[in-house]
């Protein structure tokens, strides 16, 4: 199969279901030179903590050993390749196997091996084992304020070149102090991977299929607002001013009265606090290939997408706040989380439409291609309208560059 | 009020919640509350690690209306409904109100007659008289066994 266009403004449906374009995702994305959001280092607060997660298919763990230091490692036992760590998250000395005992340092070191000797000197490992040379499997690990990055390629560029320089001024924007996970959503989707992430880049999308945005006037295209891409074109973000500052001083009852129009009964439902000085009321920055970072008002979230199979997906959501939120600050993330999530009045929507797609270009739609051409064929920044597909084309831009010119 | 006259206007109420959801009669769902009660859905994940992130909160009976308003007239979706099944009520008094425990299991039933499980967990609620002396959730939290939601979340559990 050929790519359809000398640019990604046409793209291949049959991306989104070929089991054998799905493998070579495996190699060329996620064991390629790419980085993959696994946590925020808060969630590993203490020495001994260790969490699981996945880059693509492969299981991995994320540690802290005593020192503090952050380990990377493949959740795969050197002995018979059993999961290490099955469960979501932990705290212990030492990363344990359960099939035959092997146990690990938290920096991945083979510490023991049961019946390493034998029983009375019969059996047991030859003379020429080494433990040293059976560690777990360690990969590349980048910590940027306060999110952990993962890569298992040895070639992939440092994370601050991977990302961008815009990109990573928006992270500072957001991990400015120290944050606080305040709960997780994880949410099943029937629909390729890449739909989703798609989906979380398409301004064009936003304020027509989340009428409520529309509705409560929170996001309109007509709004101030941007597209920006990373140089390479991979990396993007989503932005809006929120209406409230662009029509004059932000004001909770001017705010109020344009939703009474529509009958909302509580109103409080859409208090906000302006926490940010650019006016940026939404921003949602998609790192290539399957992370999102999102702040909507003062709901604050990295999403991260676990493919599962040519058809299903995997959304996990981390929610967060500031460790030094003040009560009434913290009540208004946690009633606007609201908005978010798979209950979410903005965001519900999403957990279906990728779905829609893939039942969509099933059997002979297999042939045809998608159009993304809004705003031309090109990838690069746009700030006078969000009328633009420039950030879905970025994502193309990438995944083409890895996979290849022949699919 | 002996056990059996106690359990069975728990029982009551548990049976109209189920109906107003089950019948697709949502917009009655608000008023099985109190005006100032609290409904929320958060996932056994969330409560084990203290963690306070709901999947839906409802401080008060109007964010319930709102929710209602939301999935009529606002959010899009494929049309859906729920049968649940609720045992297991384990129910105390005291001098204020009444609190009750209970499983459920819900089944979503998608308009194309696909079936599947849905959401188990256990209700936690409180539960008062009102003025008319009938009683009414002041507050109940969905505790759902997964933390996995299937697509997406939008008639209350």
């Amino acid at each position: 199969m050929q790519w359809p266009q000398d640019d990604t403004s046409s793209i291949p449906y049959r991306l989104m279901s070929d089991p054998a374009i799905y493998q070579r995702e495996q190699d060329y994305i996620f064991k390629g030179p790419t980085w993959h959001y696994l946590c925020l280092d808060a969630e590993l607060p203490a020495a001994g903590s260790w969490l699981t997660t996945s880059i693509g298919e492969t299981p991995v763990i994320v540690s802290r050993d005593e020192q503090g230091n952050l380990h990377g490692l493949i959740n795969r036992c050197r002995h018979k390749g059993a999961l290490v760590c099955a469960e979501q998250r932990g705290k212990s000395s030492t990363l344990r196997c359960l099939y035959h005992g092997w146990s690990y340092h938290l920096d991945g070191r083979l510490r023991l091996v049961p019946f390493e000797k034998g029983l009375e000197g019969k059996g047991g490992m030859p003379p020429c084992f080494n433990k040293a040379d059976h560690g777990l499997a360690a990969f590349r690990l980048s910590v940027y304020h306060g999110i952990v990055f993962g890569t298992l390629n040895d070639n992939t560029e440092a994370l601050e070149f991977y990302l961008g320089e815009e990109m990573c001024a928006h992270i500072k924007r957001v991990f400015h102090k120290p944050v606080e996970v305040l709960g997780y959503y994880h949410q099943v989707m029937h629909s390729n991977w890449k739909l989703y992430m798609e989906n979380a880049r398409d301004s064009y999308h936003a304020t027509i299929l989340h009428a409520f945005y529309a509705t409560f006037k929170l996001n309109r295209l007509t709004m101030g607002g941007g597209l920006l891409v990373s140089p390479n074109g991979w990396n993007t973000m989503n932005y809006s001013i929120g209406a409230s500052l662009r029509e004059g001083q932000y004001d909770s009852t001017q705010l109020r009265s344009v939703m009474s129009d529509i009958g909302l009964a509580e109103p409080a439902l859409l208090d906000h606090r302006i926490e940010f000085d650019d006016g940026i009321t939404i921003a949602i920055q998609s790192l290539f290939p399957t992370c999102v970072h999102q702040q909507i008002y003062n709901t604050l979230a990295m999403r991260q997408v676990i493919p599962q199979g040519p058809g299903k997906a995997e959304l996990h959501w981390t929610f967060f706040g500031y460790k030094d939120d003040d009560e009434e600050l913290r009540k208004l993330r946690l009633q606007q989380a609201n908005l978010i999530g798979p209950a979410g009045y903005v965001s519900m929507e999403d957990g279906v439409i990728g779905e829609y797609v893939q039942r969509g270009i099933a059997g002979q739609g297999l042939d045809d291609n998608a159009l993304l051409l809004m705003g031309g064929t090109g990838v690069e920044s746009v700030t006078d309208s969000r009328a633009n597909e420039t950030t879905v084309r970025g994502f193309w831009k990438g995944y083409r560059s890895l996979m290849g010119e022949t699919l | 009020m002996n056990n059996l006259q106690l359990r069975a206007r728990v029982e009551q109420l548990h049976t109209r919640y189920i109906r107003v959801i089950d019948d697709d009669r949502l917009e009655d769902w608000p008023d099985l509350f109190t005006p100032d009660c609290k409904y929320e859905i958060t996932t056994r994940e969330n409560r084990k690690l203290g963690m306070p992130l709901a999947l839906m909160s409802c401080i008060g009976r109007n964010m319930m209306i709102d929710r209602i308003t939301g999935l009529r007239k606002i959010n899009v979706y494929e049309p859906h409904s729920y049968r649940h099944m609720i045992c297991g009520l384990e129910i105390s008094e005291d001098d204020n109100s009444i609190t009750c425990i209970s499983n459920f299991q819900i089944v979503r039933i998608m308009h194309t007659g696909a079936m599947s499980l849905f959401a188990t967990g256990v209700y936690e609620d409180r539960l008062v008289d009102n003025d008319a002396g009938e009683l009414r959730f002041a507050a109940r939290t969905v505790i759902t066994d997964s933390r996995q939601t299937d697509t997406l979340l939008v008639i209350p559990l």
